[in-house]
């Protein structure tokens, strides 16, 4: 149960219940579309960014508790970043929900929640949905990616 | 439901068919087994494991070309496994049964070797609203290549063929009727008679989609009167890449070859080839022959314990689980046809399909969540998937419970 309770923690639920940036936005200057064909989920995300820096970002679509969670938390964690430092992120946080290295992920903050995912593989590409469709949105893809 | 003079299964039966499945034994997560994911592919008997093991150990050489001994075994073996499914089915001839990797080949070859040289532009292919995708793409590629238009027949909420709207569809230029007999993601049974006469009586030819059906009901495919019936190995207990295109001997004869090669052939000069004679001219090149023998002794496996008991142990689970699970509080249970066989699809109020099969994944349980390769049917009910338990012969009540109880644990975690 421990590892059940570890993935399902009261901030995942929260975030699933209560998505934030949860919204289309029609001022974004760059968005995209990405598809879980296992499952059939869909996110959009959409980004504003000026001189670098993403001034805000939001995401629409529905999925699962970890998939809407974790698109949730990755919109607080992206404002007011600059574009450089998400592929650092992304791999950090990659690395974090395959269990790729036991490392503490201090730079991932309060995307840390989500550590629970590794020992889940089928649920990773949950996880990872919403920054595979953030950096498409970033390269301007106008073809939805996809999970698989 | 259940029908005069079928009686309950005593539980110590299963139990014994139980131990005839050695994967069954295996434990997830140090919990046992609970494997609801019938629908998706079944456990094979160790009667099917010791077939393919006893063949490549002691038979294994190629089919219909050798003149040494094990060439011969091999032939004679793969050949009694399509007389085993000839009568399993019922049909009339071995010339009728071929041996194809599964269902969505068998489709793909009526599609191709049937039905494209027969359509023109404005031709119409009639499917229903409840089909596999392997039931749906190779139509919709075969319309591609000749211009036919594919109709569908609506279902009711309920997960219940339309047939009135189904006569409205049957037309002049309706030139095949392809359906599924049972549902995968919905557990209907389809009205297959009626379909059928319907469809015979408007001179439309019907292909039956059986992979589901397969491992459910009887199947006599001369008592339906149905025209193919494809079906696939690994869902009857049998090996993968193994399945079955039966076809009426006379459509199968007028029908050119699905692929080309050697097995397929009479005999072959660069001037002119002659084709081999049913069924072979269906299966170029060397066959799954471990497979086939696999599925030969799956389907004497099921024949022996016998389709009626296993289907009326089958209908004691459905009706055990249905208002079990109704009452997990926020589920819903998504197909109330009153023909329904092995399936239960439901959903649950704030919680993914996802998320229910990880949560019951982890207390041994193993279901099927998403949208089943079956997307127009999530989009009928407003959907992008659902959970779903499919039973087989060796499921108990006691694993019904076990769900029941995992269940309500999800909608504690994320209902509370």
């Amino acid at each position: 149960m421990s590892d059940l309770r570890e993935l399902y923690q009261e901030v995942i639920f929260d975030h699933y219940r209560k998505p934030r940036n949860c919204h289309e936005m029609a001022c974004a200057n760059h968005h995209a579309e990405g598809h879980n064909p296992l499952c059939g989920d869909e996110v959009k995300v959409y980004l504003q960014v000026e001189d670098g820096v993403i001034r805000d970002v939001s995401f629409s679509g529905s999925g699962c508790a970890i998939s809407t969670a974790s698109a949730s938390l990755m919109t607080e964690a992206m404002k007011g970043r600059k574009v450089e430092e998400v592929e650092h992120l992304f791999q950090e946080f990659h690395q974090m929900v395959t269990g790729a290295d036991d490392a503490p992920h201090e730079d991932l903050g309060k995307l840390e929640v989500l550590a629970g995912v590794r020992e889940f593989p089928t649920r990773v590409k949950c996880a990872t949905l919403a920054w595979h469709t953030l950096q498409a949105a970033l390269k301007d893809q106008s073809q939805p990616i996809t999970t698989e | 439901m259940r029908m005069d003079g079928e009686r309950l299964l005593h539980p110590a039966a299963v139990d014994d068919w139980r131990r005839d499945f050695p994967l069954l034994r295996e434990t997830v997560r140090g919990k046992p087994l609970v494997y609801l994911d019938n629908g998706a592919t079944t456990q094979k008997p160790q009667a099917v494991i010791d077939a393919e093991v006893r063949y490549y150990q002691h038979v294994n050489a190629n089919v219909h070309r050798g003149v040494h001994h094990l060439s011969q075994r091999a032939t004679d073996d793969y050949e009694a496994a399509r007389a085993t499914v000839r009568t399993f089915l019922n049909a009339a001839s071995e010339r009728e049964i071929v041996f194809v990797r599964g269902t969505t080949e068998a489709i793909n070859l009526v599609a191709q070797s049937h039905a494209r040289p027969r359509l023109r532009p404005g031709d119409e292919i009639l499917v229903s609203a409840m089909e596999h995708h392997s039931n749906i793409v190779p139509w919709q590629m075969v319309c591609a290549q000749t211009g036919a238009v594919l109709k569908v027949i609506p279902i009711s909420d309920a997960g219940e063929l339309d047939l009135d709207a189904c006569a409205g569809l049957l037309g002049v230029r309706t030139r095949l009727m392809a359906v599924t007999h049972l549902s995968n993601a919905l557990g209907s049974i389809a009205p297959v008679e009626k379909l059928i006469g319907m469809a015979h009586a408007a001179g439309v030819p019907v292909l039956l989609d059986g992979a589901q059906a397969i491992a459910h009901l009887q199947v006599d495919v001369r008592a339906l009167d149905c025209d193919f019936y494809a079906f696939s190995g690994h869902k009857i207990y049998g090996p993968t890449g193994i399945g079955v295109l039966y076809g009426k001997e006379a459509l199968l004869e007028a029908m050119p070859p699905y692929q080309g090669g050697g097995d397929m052939i009479r005999s072959v000069s660069f001037e002119k080839t002659e084709y081999n004679e049913l069924p072979y001219k269906f299966e170029a090149g060397t066959p799954n022959i471990a497979g086939a023998i696999g599925l030969g002794a799956a389907l004497d496996y099921v024949s022996e314990l016998g389709l009626e008991t296993i289907g009326a142990h089958e209908r004691d689970l459905l009706e055990y689980a249905t208002p079990l699970l109704a009452e997990v509080p926020g589920l819903r249970i998504v197909g109330s046809a009153a023909d329904k066989a092995s399936i239960l699809s439901f959903t649950m109020t704030g919680v993914h399909p996802h998320d229910i099969g990880t949560i019951l994944d982890h207390d041994g349980i193993a279901i099927r969540a998403g949208h089943h390769c079956a997307m127009p049917v999530m989009k009928r009910f407003g959907l992008t998937g659902t959970a779903r338990a499919s039973f087989a012969l060796y499921n108990t009540r006691a694993e019904v419970d076990a769900l029941a109880a995992g269940l309500r644990k999800v909608a504690e975690m994320f209902q509370r």
